[in-house]
């Protein structure tokens, strides 16, 4: 069934969790992902939206979901309370991206995390050469207008969970509508990592 | 008055049990009965009775929540929730709304006559809770043949004793939508009471309670209840209503009424003494005030509840802010309580879960549909 998910990162994040698992989605959206997967695979869903529009769509379609930032909506839920707690490009619009990750993992038994790439050899290109904030197919934002609070790298991102102490479990690397596993962090356009504590 | 998709003319009905010597036995200890409730309903129970809604109603609200009472203009307070292919569909559920006891629209209060006296009851009524008031409903539900509710809804007071039946009744409850209300009352939210209920005892023509038979205390009550009129509305929609509009061209330089705001509540307050009780004022905004199901009281320890649940809470609510609401969902997620929370954009106040009939339309029939599909 997996064929018919447009978005490669859903597909990828489809592909990983397993049917019946109890799934928190940070910054759901409009919950087309977590339809797929309460649907498809059974799984126990809950998600969490600032935008109240979305919050709608995901009404509609069946799902749980609270209407609210990410910072604020986790400390109440005990311990590994969810077998996965998504975090799909999500990560980078949080304040304080250490503090959610961290509840993440404590709430989540894994987390998987989804980030598009900063260190894109286009963005990398775009900078050197013509001196200008990279715009590229995963961070298609002006310098004005971008939710993204947090630029970084898959590298940059590696090195985060050593130092924390964190493992990664599984990492997925993303081209454009592909899967991009060469020399990833020039070449990947998003990552998805699964990480746990 | 529109009659599309309206439940048409309907009857208050009404319900009496707790026969002494079988009264209710209240939460302050002391008994009741008998009781009579006042009841609506509109729709069909289905043969499973499983399709049961049960809508409760707010402060000053009564059993008349949809349709026309007959030869009357006005409908019921929920009407534009309340009919067929509304957000509580009649054409597929069948909607029950139960007066409160303590109140004055039919159910028992401190106005009905004391069999044991034979006059009304005033202060001899006993002080009475929104469990208290829970309570006597699911004996009405169980005359109604129903062992379990598709939903418990409403707003205010009425959220207040939805989350009551999910801590009363958690099995008799699979679904459950409160509105712009709160677990516990602030001291804030005390305090608003507290005035309205001095206001009303103040008042010379209150006679400690006992002036039936000679005439409200108005002028109390009404000053209740512009106070109460005050909360309900938001800075932003008191500018968009009246603004600092007058009646007249100029100021009168007396006191008489100068501005339309204070034209508004007046006229609030003196349709209020008309239509509502000056005790049952006092006794209903008590048991609001003892109204307190924080602290891991909405779930029981150790209980686990599959009753489902819809938050709503309203932007400039004000009188119930949405961090109340939030505390209601902190608390499911405590227990693992499957909910989703929506704070809707509003200027109205708290107001709002009267007037936002769109949204709140969206939210409720397609959170209804899943419940009522899984149970099929």
């Amino acid at each position: 069934m997996a064929e018919e998910i447009a978005r490669l990162d859903h597909k990828v994040i489809y592909g990983i969790i397993e049917p019946g698992s109890g799934v928190l989605d940070l910054g759901c959206g409009e919950g087309d992902l977590l339809y797929l997967l309460s649907k498809k695979k059974g799984i126990k869903a809950q998600g969490i939206e600032l935008s109240e529009e979305a919050i709608y769509r995901c009404v509609e379609k069946g799902l749980s979901v609270f209407h609210g930032d990410i910072d604020s909506g986790l400390t109440e839920y005990p311990d590994k309370s969810f077998d996965y707690v998504i975090l799909n490009q999500s990560m980078q619009e949080v304040r304080k991206v250490d503090l959610v990750i961290n509840e993440a993992l404590r709430v989540g038994r894994n987390v998987i995390v989804g980030f598009p790439n900063f260190a894109h050899w286009r963005a990398r290109l775009r900078l050197l050469l013509k001196g200008k904030t990279p715009v590229t197919y995963s961070l298609p934002y002006r310098w004005y207008n971008t939710p993204n609070l947090h630029f970084l790298s898959i590298s940059d991102f590696k090195e985060f969970c050593a130092e924390k102490g964190i493992s990664i479990i599984s990492e997925h690397y993303l081209g454009k509508g592909k899967p991009a596993d060469i020399l990833p962090n020039l070449f990947a356009l998003n990552a998805v990592f699964v990480i746990t504590k | 008055m529109t009659v599309e998709n309206s439940v048409g003319t309907v009857k208050t009905k009404y319900f009496t049990f707790a026969e002494p010597p079988r009264e209710l036995k209240l939460e302050s200890g002391q008994s009741l009965g008998p009781i009579t409730l006042a009841y609506e309903t509109y729709g069909t129970l289905n043969s499973q009775k499983s399709n049961a809604i049960l809508i409760e109603h707010a402060l000053s609200g009564d059993a008349h929540a949809a349709g026309f009472h007959e030869g009357e203009k006005d409908p019921g307070w929920w009407d534009s929730m309340i009919g067929p292919g509304k957000a509580f569909d009649t054409s597929k559920y069948f909607v029950i709304c139960s007066n409160v006891i303590g109140g004055c629209k039919g159910s028992t209060g401190p106005s009905s006559v004391n069999p044991k006296t034979g006059k009304p009851y005033a202060l001899e009524f006993p002080l009475i809770t929104i469990s208290d008031m829970v309570h006597a409903q699911s004996h009405l539900i169980d005359n109604l043949g129903i062992d379990k509710l598709l939903c418990v809804v409403g707003g205010s007071m009425g959220g207040m004793q939805t989350l009551q039946w999910v801590a009363s009744y958690p099995d008799r409850v699979r679904s459950a939508i409160p509105i712009a209300t709160a677990l516990k009352h602030s001291p804030q939210q005390i305090a608003f009471n507290e005035v309205g209920r001095q206001a009303v005892m103040a008042d010379p023509e209150w006679r400690e309670g006992g002036y039936y038979g000679h005439g409200q205390p108005e002028r109390g009550l009404a000053v209740a209840r512009m106070v109460g009129h005050i909360t309900y509305m938001s800075d932003q929609s008191m500018e968009e209503k009246f603004s600092r509009r007058l009646k007249e061209k100029n100021y009168s330089f007396t006191f008489k009424t100068d501005f339309e705001v204070e034209g508004y509540l007046k006229y609030k307050g003196d349709a209020f003494v008309k239509r509502f009780d000056a005790n049952s004022y006092l006794y209903i905004t008590k048991a609001l005030d003892y109204f307190d199901l924080s602290d891991g009281k909405l779930i029981r320890q150790g209980k686990a509840v599959d009753t489902r649940f819809l938050v709503i809470a309203f932007k400039s609510d004000w009188l119930y802010p949405s961090y109340q609401l939030q505390d209601i969902v902190r608390q499911l997620k405590t227990k693992h309580v499957d909910a989703t929370y929506c704070e809707v954009k509003s200027t109205y106040g708290h107001d709002a879960f009267l007037l936002e009939v769109e949204e709140e339309t969206h939210l409720v029939r397609h959170f209804l549909k899943k419940i009522y599909k899984e149970g099929e």
